[in-house]
């Protein structure tokens, strides 16, 4: 940072190692990651071990990659979207469809085992799943309506489709291949890490090593000035919609297919809002522009842990609900500006109350 | 009177008219008042919920929590009354009081600390489920006298009955239509959902009238679980799931814009109307599965949203105003 | 010029210091305001004027200084405070609700109450005669204040601030989305109220305005106060020059070198426009631009020459006519990545909601547009980009020079610099500007005037330069094209252009 003869735009001469590190957007969420971690080692040791059988690995660890899967995929396709200052709701409801769908397929052949089926289900489900983002996208692009809104809509009948897809019953199959997908092994890990890794590792690419980072970040700020600057921000926002129903697709192809049935209720309940929490654990702001997406895993981890953790240490289950919600908060208000300000300043920022609104530069 | 502003109420007002006269000539037995009446019982506790639910949307915020609450105040009553052997009377204003005070609560986070409305309230949803498991995981019957009473006495007007629920659910109607245009509280609530910034530069009371939107939709959040207790008759944590789904959509059909400043309680009641006279034209249909309520639902809300997006189109090109999004 | 029958200032500030993190906004600053007369605030972006303001009305805290009203000491820690304590404000963006009705919007917190029930009826009869007879105003009070204009909306938040018997009136920037007619009313009210007593500071960037309404002016410069003058005893190049702190040859300079003949105007047309309209923005018009032309567009805001430039970019649709781009397919332009990859360049008026990508860096924002021709997967790589945003920052001196600084902390000058910058970068054969010196310093209005003239003599760049300030317009262009009422109606080519012409070409002939 530079300083002029009157010390204005000086942003002081501390730019030493530790001071980045804490400005760093990952410090928060891996710090109380690792305080999670590190609970779980005081509470029961035995938490960290990993035990190898039959070639396959075991362990705490693993089971938090494994069943926190679904939910980083869904946040990584998540964080796109609110990055262009937009929100996804329906992604619960096409985790189900899509689960739906591909389980009738299969149950509906004479070879459940067929790969050939299971492939044309699974495709066949991702492409709905596309098509699905694909509607959201256009309601948000085209018709200019408000992506809470927009995505409401197939979050309210979206579980309705689903159900008529399966008839309101709860299908199962019994198909190798299909139950592969949630619940295999591949080089002893749990094959739906390897789904994970491949969908960030895409993700990543698309975003870092073309210029669609950029495009949404900007779309996300500001959409008419990107787009007076020539970016094409109906079509970088349809995209991103499409990613994340894609997404979605993928999480519950992997829900399904580790119990290998299909349920239009409950598949994928409340998905969407531990997603938005991972995103915006992991750094990404509800408002739009810069994005994390690995901030968003670090988040996604972090929830899938507290689940864990609480089931590991011996507490009612369903003592979850009250955890996630107090770590929420304190995650958020140790985000928010105005309560580390408070807490340092105690009362001079409450008695300004407009000094914080008011800040814009003239 | 009838202004542009007002068009996407009457236009839900028709829609109900329209859906009950369809009904009325497709289902004998449908054009009674006792049908009517019925949309009212079993929505009561909707419609309570709705409204508090209206004055969050117009202030420019959102409450996820209200479905939880209304399961909270349920078990918080079934315990009390069942458990803990307390009087109704000491038990309902109880919960009224929990509801409020969680919702001040969630409030001031909002507005002191600056965390976006969906994420406090989400959390606020978390908590209150949270919590319902926590007194108890299974359903607990309530058989107090005073309970089963309010359950079972039918108000008469002559042939048809509503239940003491539609009174209180009316009553608060009437306030809160009050409220929203008598009331210093209620315009400051459509000044900060027009414009946050200009209402505090105004000096208007913002941290004040914030605080106590989100304890009157806490509140109706409770009495609404009060209602749903008389109804139900049991405290139970998988209560009213998604219901503030319902509640928003109820607001959005009936006219009241997700950004703020625009809404109108009395066409939250059009909106919940509607949602009632749906699910009633699928009981009286006979083959169709309740899920189908979902779908129509949503397909209405895509109408209405377009609507509302139509509306407010054209009425930016007049100013030439930027749009702002969500 | 009103008398100053008071010997009190209403409002005095002796020595007021206020600090931000690394900026010193205001150091040592000594203000007086009387009753009775109109205070012009003047200063360049970055002087402390906003921040004098902010302070004034309880919006931010002072580290040091005393604020003393009618000789007692005055501490506001809301605007609800100074509200009560008689200061109120109008903002350049009208800070009023836009969902609430007129009458709403006056007395909100204040309406009359019968037991607790709002009384309606009586607000609106209330504020209809209040809007009458202070303001001479007559509007429909129950409509939203949406429906209304900017020039309306302003007047209508001086109503609240009158009605609340507010002592001083403050007036922030209050005429920069405002016609010429528009200006004339907001003065004459401003006139009258001073006449009643009501002591009023006005902050603005025009200088004519300064002088045809104000008693005394105080100038700040980079949080310091230069001086208190009387504005009959100011004359206009000193007080310009006392606000930049410099000697003012490099504008004397402009208009000479603007004035010279080229040798090359001959040239084929780049862009020409012939029949393009837009129902409701502009009526059909004809316009042609050569190569490295200068063509000015004069006219009274709202006489279409934003819509004209968004045209000719793209930025809208033509619903007629034809505009043929040299170098364009022949099925023109339809959208701004057309236009950008057709050569065309858009700096838009609204820099803030329009122009930057407020949380991007300097060096994202300038590198955008280009990398937008490009492209998803031609990505300009990381290192390139350094170089060019060095490259601009030096180019056009924007402050601080720090490319991964976020574009939202700059200064507005300085902002309007990156977008210059964006465009520039892309080459363009025609470079629209739409007010791109609004808002902004004189230092860097003259810079970016420079940079135009230059562009066009040294480059070849043609340029359409759309501003409401005629001198400006006179300064750099070649022709200038008049647009009055949403049409084009006139084009004034070097020999004849002056002041009075442009002004007769804008108002129209009798009773036009």
């Amino acid at each position: 940072m530079t300083t002029d003869s009157k010390g204005r735009y000086s942003s002081g001469s501390h730019s030493s190692w530790l001071n980045r590190a804490y400005k760093h957007h990952l410090f928060w969420p891996l710090a109380l990651w690792l305080a999670l971690l590190l609970f779980n080692l005081f509470y029961s040791p035995s938490f960290f071990k990993i035990v190898v059988r039959e070639g396959h690995l075991y362990g705490s660890l693993i089971d938090i990659l494994n069943f926190g899967a679904p939910l980083m995929i869904v946040a990584v396709g998540m964080t796109t979207v609110i990055a262009t200052r937009g929100i996804d709701l329906s992604v619960g409801s096409v985790v189900a469809i899509a689960g739906a769908l591909a389980c009738q397929m299969i149950s509906k052949g004479s070879d459940q085992s067929a790969v050939s089926l299971v492939l044309y289900a699974v495709v066949m489900a991702l492409v709905l799943s596309l098509v699905l983002g694909l509607w959201n996208g256009l309601l948000v692009s085209i018709t200019g309506i408000q992506p809470i809104i927009a995505t409401l809509i197939l979050m309210v009948a979206g579980r309705g489709i689903a159900q008529l897809i399966t008839d309101g019953q709860i299908i199962t199959v019994s198909s190798t291949p299909y139950q592969y997908i949630g619940a295999g092994s591949l080089a002893g890990l749990p094959f739906s890490i390897f789904l994970v890794a491949l969908v960030f590792a895409i993700s990543a690419l698309l975003t870092r090593r073309t210029a669609l980072g950029l495009y949404i970040e900007s779309v996300g700020c500001n959409p008419e000035a990107s787009r007076l600057a020539g970016i094409r921000a109906k079509t970088v926002m349809i995209i991103v919609y499409m990613f994340c129903g894609l997404c979605a697709g993928v999480a519950g192809l992997i829900l399904s297919g580790n119990v290998a049935s299909a349920d239009g209720n409950n598949a994928g309940l409340w998905i969407e809002l531990d997603a938005i929490l991972a995103v915006v654990i992991g750094g990404t702001s509800l408002t739009g522009g810069r994005f994390y997406l690995t901030g968003t895993i670090v988040g996604a981890l972090m929830i899938q842990t507290l689940t864990t953790t609480i089931y590991s240490v011996g507490v009612r289950p369903e003592v979850t609900l009250v955890v996630k919600a107090v770590v929420v908060l304190a995650v958020c208000l140790i985000q928010s500006e105005s309560f580390r300000k408070a807490i340092i300043s105690r009362w001079r920022t409450r008695r300004y109350p407009a000094e914080r609104e008011v800040t814009r530069h003239a | 009177m009838l202004k542009r502003q007002h068009l996407p109420v009457a236009a839900t007002i028709a829609l109900f008219v329209l859906m009950f006269m369809m009904g009325s000539f497709r289902y004998t037995g449908f054009f009674s008042l006792q049908v009517l009446f019925n949309l009212l019982i079993d929505n009561a506790f909707l419609l309570i919920v709705a409204i508090g639910m209206t004055f969050v949307i117009v202030s420019g915020g959102i409450d996820l929590s209200v479905g939880s609450m209304v399961a909270l105040t349920t078990m918080m009553s079934a315990a009390l009354l069942q458990q803990g052997g307390w009087p109704a009377w000491a038990v309902i204003p109880f919960v009224l009081a929990v509801g409020a005070l969680f919702g001040a609560a969630m409030g001031a986070l909002i507005h002191y600390f600056k965390i976006q409305p969906f994420i406090v309230t989400l959390a606020g949803m978390f908590l209150a489920r949270g919590l319902c498991y926590v007194i108890s995981i299974n359903t607990i019957t309530i058989n107090n006298g005073f309970y089963t009473d309010m359950a079972q006495t039918k108000i008469r007007f002559g042939d048809n009955f509503v239940s003491p629920s539609v009174i209180i659910a009316l009553v608060v109607l009437a306030l809160a239509i009050y409220i929203a245009h008598y009331t210093r509280f209620g315009r400051t609530t459509y000044a900060i959902g027009g414009s946050e910034q200009s209402a505090l530069l105004m000096g208007l009371p913002v941290a004040r009238t914030k605080i106590m939107v989100y304890m009157f939709s806490g509140f109706c959040s409770a009495l609404g679980g009060v209602v749903f207790t008389f109804y139900m008759l049991s405290g139970y944590g998988l209560h009213a799931v998604g219901l503030e789904l319902d509640a928003i959509a109820a607001a959005v059909i009936g006219g009241t814009l997700l950004t703020g400043g625009v809404g109108y309680v009395f066409g939250t009641f059009a909106g919940v109307m509607i949602y009632g006279v749906i699910q009633t034209l699928i009981v009286f249909q006979g083959t169709l599965s309740s899920w189908w309520t979902r779908i129509i639902i949503g397909v209405l809300l895509f109408a209405f949203i377009v609507l509302q997006r139509l509306f407010t189109m054209r009425s930016d090109r007049k100013t030439g105003s930027v749009e702002k999004m969500a | 010029m009103a008398q100053q029958s008071v010997a009190e200032p209403i409002l005095k500030l002796t020595g007021i210091h206020k600090r931000f993190p690394g900026v010193r906004a205001l150091s040592g600053v000594d203000f007086r305001l009387f009753p009775g007369e109109v205070h012009a605030l003047m200063g360049e972006n970055g002087a402390g004027k906003s921040t004098l303001i902010k302070v004034l009305t309880g919006v931010y805290s002072i580290d040091d200084g005393t604020v003393e009203m009618e000789g007692k000491r005055l501490v506001v820690h809301s605007p609800q405070e100074a509200q009560a304590a008689g200061i109120s404000t109008v903002y350049q963006e009208v800070n009023l609700c836009p969902n609430l009705s007129v009458a709403e919007n006056i007395y909100i917190g204040r309406e009359p109450r019968r037991l607790g029930r709002i009384q309606w009826k009586e607000m609106n009869r209330r504020a209809e005669k209040l809007l009458e007879e202070r303001l001479h105003l007559r509007v429909d009070v129950t409509l939203p204040l949406s429906e209304y204009p900017v020039a309306i909306q302003q007047l209508v938040a001086i109503a609240r601030a009158i009605d609340i018997q507010a002592r001083v009136l403050i007036l922030d920037e209050p005429t920069s989305s405002l016609d010429r007619g528009e200006v004339a009313r907001l003065f004459e009210v401003v006139r009258k109220l001073r006449g009643e007593g009501m002591a009023i500071l006005f902050v603005t960037h025009f200088i004519d305005q300064v002088y045809e309404v104000s008693d005394r002016i105080t100038i700040l410069r980079g949080g310091e106060l230069i001086g208190e003058y009387k504005a009959s005893e100011l004359p206009r190049l000193e007080l310009v020059s006392r606000m930049i702190g410099k000697e003012l040859t490099m504008l004397e300079e402009l208009p000479k070198t603007a004035g010279q003949m080229r040798a090359s105007d001959n040239q084929a047309a780049i862009v020409e426009a012939s029949g393009l309209g837009r129902k409701g923005a502009i009526e059909p018009f004809n316009l042609s631009i050569g190569r490295g032309e200068v063509i000015g567009l004069a006219g009274l805001l709202g006489s279409g020459r934003t819509e004209l430039a968004r045209l000719l970019y793209g930025a809208d649709r033509a619903d007629q006519g034809k505009l043929h781009i040299e170098g364009a397919g022949k099925n023109g332009v339809h959208s701004p990545r057309g236009a950008i990859d057709a050569g065309l360049a858009f700096c838009p008026e609204n820099r803030k909601t329009e122009g930057i990508i407020e949380d991007l860096t300097v060096r994202e924002n300038i590198v955008v547009a280009l990398q937008a021709t490009r492209g998803w997967f031609k990505t300009i790589s990381r290192k390139r980009q350094n170089e060019i945003a060095d490259e601009y920052i030096k180019m056009l001196n924007i402050h601080p020079p720090n490319p991964e600084q976020l574009v939202k902390n700059l200064s507005g000058g300085n902002q309007q610099k990156v977008i210059l910058g964006r465009w520039l970068l892309t080459q363009p054969k025609l470079l629209i500007l739409d007010e791109p010196t609004r808002g902004i310093d004189i230092g860097a209005k003259a810079e970016i005037q420079r940079l135009v003239l230059t562009l066009s003599r040294e480059e070849g760049m043609s340029v359409l330069y759309v501003s409401s300030e005629l001198e400006e317009v006179l300064r750099v262009s070649d022709r200038i094209a008049v647009l009055r009422d949403r049409v084009k109606v006139e084009e004034i080519g070097k020999s004849e252009m002056d002041e009075q012409r442009i002004m007769k070409a804008i108002a129209g002939g009798e009773g036009a």
